[in-house]
């Protein structure tokens, strides 16, 4: 049993990755529910990569990496939105070149300074385990913020889930809940960066809601089954990566992922004995 | 004519009002010139093919697509106005099958309008709900999960979720749709209430009958064909304008009859219809 506790209470940065982590998988649950049934995986994606190039900025003038994430997310929505607007592409070809155009961007920049390889990869794959007080604190402030909207804002969320042009007709501004939603979805991006990273953010937002949607018959469900299995990947991605000295942020993302396929093989084959059993829904 | 400004002389007891009316998208008009009206507890059908405009004017009811010009009151407002006071059931739905919703909380979203963001539910909202459950016969499914559902029972879930709203004007695209004969006749037993009780009804429909049925109905193929009271308006020559065929309806048997189509090859083809 010591082996499953012991080195969150003998070690300080553990505890510290632990509830920041928490906290992570609470925002990322929240945020991540409204991504997999909206479909905005590939919006979700493009944003934690376009923070990248703020960051970096950041990182060169010498101010904290947040404030240039925030700012690259702003140019990211506000890119996205002119683009789905003004060209005539599909909007994920738009959305995917502005992508790579700022990842590409953000590496130019980084490249810039003197110690390249350690910045990139800290600011891709976080640092939880280096992470301060602050961070804590900002995430725990972002957290609940996340959480306070999504409350408020949990009818136009759920019928813009159900249909966009339900929520505009029963009186909700679809384009303005919509932003909302963008809006929190690049909060919980920014602030996750120094923890999971940018690129794994995106595992943190898409894997424990993915294996919710599979389980919980509710939104509210799915949205606390999410927080839970990332709280759960949280937990046991530090447990591994302290043991057998692995990167710790990816770890996590990878139990995550793992849980969510655990999960949908077992949906499957519950589905196909409930098929050979023979008493189909529909009719 | 066109001049906007002209003074209405409405009564006040008409709930749509359209006149020197375009709609559709920013770079193309769909249906110009439309003038018509609705009064409380009446029904109008529109009938046509696919990309006639039915689905246009219905979102132009609701306030989905702003009109392109003219004059267009709905429920004594500019439409989309007014959210608590119309019921819309659209023609697609394309989240249902990934959405983690019981059937009935799909039900209680059609009384969202009434409580806004943060407005509390109340035993009466239940009660609704239920009622519109029961009306569909779907009370049954209420805690199963809308993506387990058959076509056709979803239907009948997003029909609840509209007569749910106690709406003055119901606006409803293909409602009939996927239903079964069972469920068709708890549709029109439903919209027969709601027209009792004082409400509108605007439906876009493939079913020439159901059109008949309606108070008013109009003919659209890009432009209003016809309009005017069903059966005097829905005459051979309109249905060769809309849907480029002929079809004739037997009144002993009850069966539609297409005679001829666009290039006057007869095909005689006999639809039975209930």
């Amino acid at each position: 049993m010591n082996l499953f506790v012991e080195p969150f209470v003998n070690n300080i940065f553990m505890q510290r990755a632990l509830i920041a982590g928490i906290l992570v998988s609470i925002s990322c649950g929240i945020v991540g529910t409204y991504v997999v049934l909206r479909g905005l995986a590939f919006i979700g994606d493009a944003l934690a990569h376009g923070v990248l190039p703020g960051i970096a900025v950041a990182m060169l003038l010498g101010i904290p990496g947040i404030y240039g994430a925030a700012l690259g997310a702003v140019v990211m929505i506000a890119g996205i939105s002119l683009i789905t607007r003004k060209s005539r592409l599909s909007s994920d070809t738009a959305i995917g070149l502005l992508f790579v155009g700022m990842l590409a961007l953000g590496v130019v920049i980084v490249s810039r300074s003197n110690s390249f390889s350690g910045d990139i990869v800290r600011v891709l794959f976080g640092e939880i385990l280096g992470i301060d007080n602050q961070a804590v604190i900002i995430q725990l402030i972002a957290t609940l913020v996340i959480g306070v909207t999504a409350w408020i804002c949990a009818r136009p969320f759920l019928l813009l889930c159900f249909s966009p042009e339900q929520a505009q007709v029963a009186g909700f501004s679809a384009k303005l809940y919509h932003n909302i939603m963008l809006a929190l979805i690049a909060l919980a991006v920014i602030v996750s960066f120094q923890t999971v990273g940018t690129l794994l953010v995106f595992g943190m937002l898409l894997a424990p809601a993915g294996t919710g949607a599979l389980i919980a018959r509710r939104i509210e469900a799915m949205i606390a089954w999410a927080a839970g299995i990332g709280s759960i990947s949280v937990y046991f991605g530090l447990l591994i990566s302290y043991y057998f000295n692995l990167a710790a942020g990816s770890t996590i993302v990878l139990v995550a992922v793992t849980i969510f396929f655990v999960v949908l093989t077992a949906k499957n084959i519950q589905e196909s004995r409930k098929q050979t059993v023979g008493q189909p829904n529909h009719g | 004519m066109a001049n906007s400004s002209l003074p209405i002389s409405k009564p006040s007891d008409v709930l749509v009002y359209a006149r020197n009316l375009d709609i559709g998208y920013r770079n193309e008009t769909i249906v110009a010139n439309m003038a018509f009206e609705l009064k409380r507890g009446q029904s109008l059908a529109l009938v046509g093919v696919n990309g006639s405009g039915k689905s246009t004017l219905l979102k132009t009811l609701v306030g989905l697509l702003p009109p392109l010009r003219g004059e267009l009151e709905v429920v004594g407002a500019q439409p989309g106005k007014t959210p608590r006071q119309i019921a819309y059931v659209s023609q697609f739905h394309t989240s249902g099958f990934i959405l983690p919703l019981p059937a009935i909380d799909a039900v209680r979203m059609g009384r969202y309008a009434d409580h806004g963001l943060l407005g509390q539910m109340g035993q009466e909202d239940e009660e609704l709900v239920r009622e519109s459950m029961q009306r569909m016969e779907i009370a049954y499914l209420a805690d199963q999960s809308l993506r387990s559902l058959s076509g056709g029972q979803q239907q009948r879930v997003y029909i609840a979720q509209a007569l749910a709203k106690r709406a003055d004007l119901l606006v409803l695209d293909e409602p009939t749709g996927g239903l079964d004969a069972a469920g068709k006749e708890l549709y029109q037993t439903a919209i027969q209430e709601e027209l009792k009780r004082g409400a509108s009804l605007v439906v876009a429909t493939h079913d020439i009958q159901d059109a008949i049925a309606c108070d008013i109905a109009m003919l659209l193929a890009r432009k209003v064909v016809a309009y005017g009271i069903g059966r005097e308006i829905i005459t051979p020559d309109a249905l060769l304008e809309a849907f480029g065929i002929v079809i004739t309806l037997n009144e002993q048997n009850h069966r539609l009859t297409v005679v001829e189509r666009e290039h006057g090859h007869g095909h005689g083809e006999d639809h039975e219809h209930r």
